[in-house]
């Protein structure tokens, strides 16, 4: 059975509670009141953060300690049937992510990309900044890295599927995976270890890859002098330490990320799930303060890092007039390729 | 016989005519699962005074006529059962008028519903009509005759209750304007505040006469439109969502569905919001309005709305939607039927549940889905089995499900939607015998020589 390292003494010895006291969705202003209702959670008691919690990912990030706030949320969740997203939402989580044997490889080799499930992450992958790595691909629900079950308090799920997929990728003979979805280099560093889990791959995030590309390919880098509002997603404050690639590629080519107030440590969630979970008017507020602070500070682009924020999020950004854009394709307009995903409004 | 086809040659001239196997075989079957039967003849007019002069003939000899659109109602209804002429409507393909300021079209009873989309889009870009859910080469004749429905009807009603008048070619030759047609120029109204004779021929599967024009009414077309799926997995919910939704009077289509493949659908039940709106603003409110009026569903947990991918948002937007062929090839070689019962909501959770044992019984693969009319006051259930052509076992077993789907309907109260001759029967059974007699009466009224795509709707 696989337990997560929890070690409630790092909580004990806690005075700043910044898991509680730092969210942005749930009021902790008051340091005793998250004291007490953290240490219900612990406890297995029942508390509002169970139930009030948008599962944003952020207080893995918070914590001082890498004690693993946001899983011990998801584990007391389930162990209280608590639902952060409706049962037949849930379900449909789960069928869409069952492996039936119909994923997808090129010719993997030692060295791979993995698009995770999301066939999406194969139509970027084009152009130079992949030539060296493709055909070495594999995509499919086999290959899916589960870490989207936290949003729905069924850690069982990847409990019980993560070692699978992990065996599923070392059977295509890779030694060594580049991880298109952010997600997924969040699940195999971080997220897999926190449980014991045992990785025999190295995981290599996808921006390591476009930096090191980028600087190969320097002299056709035309900068585009541009200002981009980064949107930072729920998985990245699994791993805050690739953060300052975002910083390392734009300036590689020639853009400003713009210091806005919702960014890095402070960055919302790009609403999509806050919507179906709480609703409308929860929804359109994170959006609309998300989108009105790209505006107020003259951003040219929105550039995502993960796919699923797209959806939500992409239309609502052109209709403010700024142009939505995934990191990979803003790399190859720099080297002169075409962005390969556009939504038009 | 042979005097048929010279007179019929005479009419519209050899290249419209024929005889020929290769063109009565095709003639005489349908893409769905009733048996076919050989036609006479197939003819192809041109213009009312040829149809009017054809079926002068018909009733000279006591030939059968069959008027035909597309053929694609997928039960049998074109499908000559006693033989003789199937009368092809397609060359009459022209739209005659375009009204912006009263906004209705009229056109002639063998054109399109693509066309005509194609049409708007074209020269009268903020004007729609309801296009239906079933390839675009389907007519607008054959569809208002069967009650059609299509992306306006939660706003409008059947496809039926937007026609503004009707050109009839009567059983016995009589060409005969209904509504405001009938005594001026404008195609405003198919009856008030004159008897509304539209009723003598929507509904009634060709058996009362033929219609050379249709004048249909035209709406606002917005500019923008999107597209929210709110997901349940309990069925008995479903009436009560809509009731909510409709409550709004926010939207623009809505569209119940349910189907076992892929996976990712197994177990739900999914209810498609069409939203359109001029403005960004409008947009939001409306999606605030649907979001809001179920929000009791997603606070117990029991429905929530499903992110739709900018991907997959284009297929669910398309209308028609080309998943419904997607669909028809689950089972390769092709096939697919369904029963499409009008039933009051309430009836959803019975139904659906039906659909799902009757596949487990026959093993054959399903999908029910079905379409709100009228901001609610009933809908249009489908049950849909797919099936290999080649596979005359399977075809026999979709059958059964769907003739036993039907009878359950009906016993529900349910009004089986372009019936098949045999759900014909169904429905004529449990029919008040008087409302029997007087569909007879009509009949006889109307095509004395019993010529009109016999073999339907036959209470005589």
């Amino acid at each position: 059975m696989l337990e997560l390292k929890f070690d409630k003494t790092k909580c004990a010895d806690c005075k700043a509670v910044s898991c509680l006291v730092k969210c942005q969705y749930m009021d902790f202003k008051d340091k005793d009141k998250a004291k007490v209702e953290w240490q219900k959670v612990i406890n297995g008691e029942d508390s509002v953060v169970l139930h009030d919690c948008v599962t944003c990912y952020s207080c893995e990030e918070y914590c001082p300690f890498g004690n693993h706030p946001f899983y011990l949320i998801v584990e007391r969740q389930e162990e209280k049937g608590i639902l952060p997203q409706s049962r037949p939402i849930t379900k449909q989580a789960i069928n869409m992510t069952t492996a039936q044997g119909r994923f997808q490889i090129g010719q993997p080799e030692e060295r791979a990309l993995s698009f995770c499930a999301i066939p999406r992450c194969s139509v970027l992958a084009t152009g130079k900044l992949f030539e060296d790595s493709l055909p070495s691909w594999i995509l499919g629900a086999e290959f899916f890295c589960q870490a989207m079950f936290l949003h729905f308090a069924r850690m069982s799920v990847i409990k019980e599927n993560l070692p699978k997929v992990i065996d599923n990728i070392w059977n295509q003979g890779v030694r060594e995976v580049t991880f298109l979805h952010d997600e997924c280099y969040g699940t195999f560093t971080q997220l897999a270890p926190a449980y014991g889990i045992e990785v025999p791959f190295k995981s290599i995030h996808y921006f390591e890859h476009l930096y090191n590309k980028l600087k190969e390919l320097k002299d056709e880098i035309k900068p585009l002098n541009a200002k981009a509002a980064y949107h930072r997603n729920c998985s990245a404050r699994l791993v805050p330490e690739t953060d300052h690639f975002v910083d390392d590629i734009f300036g590689l080519i020639g853009v400003e990320r713009v210091k806005r107030e919702y960014d890095r440590e402070n960055a919302l969630c790009c609403g999509g799930l806050i919507f179906t979970s709480i609703g409308y008017d929860a929804g359109y507020d994170v959006q609309k303060r998300n989108i009105d602070d790209m505006v107020r500070f003259d951003a040219e682009y929105c550039v995502f890092n993960c796919p699923a924020c797209w959806d939500p999020l992409a239309e609502k950004v052109a209709r403010r007039g700024i142009k939505p854009i995934h990191i990979i394709d803003l790399c190859k307009l720099a080297i002169g390729e075409k962005q390969a995903v556009e939504v038009t409004v | 016989m042979s005097d048929i086809h010279e007179a019929l040659v005479k009419i519209v001239g050899k290249d419209y005519v024929s005889n020929h196997h290769e063109e009565t075989y095709f003639y005489g079957r349908d893409p769905g699962l009733m048996t076919p039967h050989e036609a006479d003849y197939v003819v192809m007019p041109k213009t009312p005074e040829e149809v009017q002069g054809i079926v002068k003939l018909a009733n000279r000899d006591k030939v059968p006529i069959v008027p035909k659109g597309a053929g694609l109602a997928l039960t049998g209804l074109v499908i000559p059962l006693q033989g003789g002429i199937v009368m092809d409507m397609k060359r009459m393909d022209k739209i005659l008028e375009v009204n912006e300021g009263a906004r209705y079209v009229v056109v002639e009873g063998g054109l399109s519903h693509g066309v005509l989309k194609e049409y708007l889009n074209e020269h009268h870009p903020n004007l729609r009509h309801s296009v239906p859910e079933s390839p675009p080469i389907t007519t607008i004749a054959a569809n208002v005759v069967i009650h059609g429905q299509g992306r306006l009807t939660n706003q409008y009603g059947f496809n039926s209750d937007m026609v503004n008048g009707l050109e009839v070619v009567l059983p016995t030759g009589e060409i005969c304007r209904i509504g405001s047609c009938s005594v001026g120029p404008h195609w405003f109204s198919k009856g008030p505040p004159l008897p509304d004779l539209s009723g003598l021929f929507l509904g009634w599967l060709g058996t009362t006469g033929i219609l050379t024009k249709v004048g249909l009414k035209l709406y606002p077309k917005k500019k923008m439109k999107d597209l929210e799926i709110f997901v349940t997995d309990k069925e008995d919910l479903v009436p009560g969502i809509i009731s909510k939704i409709t409550h709004t009077e926010m939207v623009e289509d809505i569209g119940i569905w349910a189907q076992e493949r892929p996976l990712m659908f197994r177990g739900n039940y999914h209810i498609n919001i069409f939203i359109t709106a001029d403005s960004v603003d409008e947009l939001e409110l409306k999606r605030k309005m649907v979001y809001d009026s179920v929000q009791e569903y997603v606070d117990s947990k029991d429905a929530g709305f499903m992110t739709v991918s900018l991907d997959m948002k284009p297929d669910f937007m398309d209308n028609p939607q080309k998943s419904m062929t997607a669909f028809a090839d689950v089972r390769r070689g092709g096939g697919f039927e369904y029963a499409g019962p009008i039933i009051p909501m309430e009836l959803y959770p019975d139904c659906a549940r039906k659909v799902a044992e009757l596949a487990i019984k026959h093993r054959v693969v399903y999908g029910a889905s079905g379409r709100v009319i009228h901001g609610g006051h009933c809908m249009m259930f489908s049950s849909a089995y797919t099936f290999n052509r080649a596979d005359l076992d399977e075809m026999g077993r979709a059958r059964k499900a769907l003739y036993e789907a039907a009878e359950f309907f009906a016993d529900k109260g349910g009004l089986l939607w372009k019936p098949n001759i045999d759900e014909q029967k169904i429905m004529m059974e449990r029919m008040d015998p008087n409302t029997l007699k007087l569909i007879g009466r009509i009949k006889e009224l109307l095509d004395p020589n019993g010529i009109m795509n016999p073999g339907n709707w036959e209470a005589r």
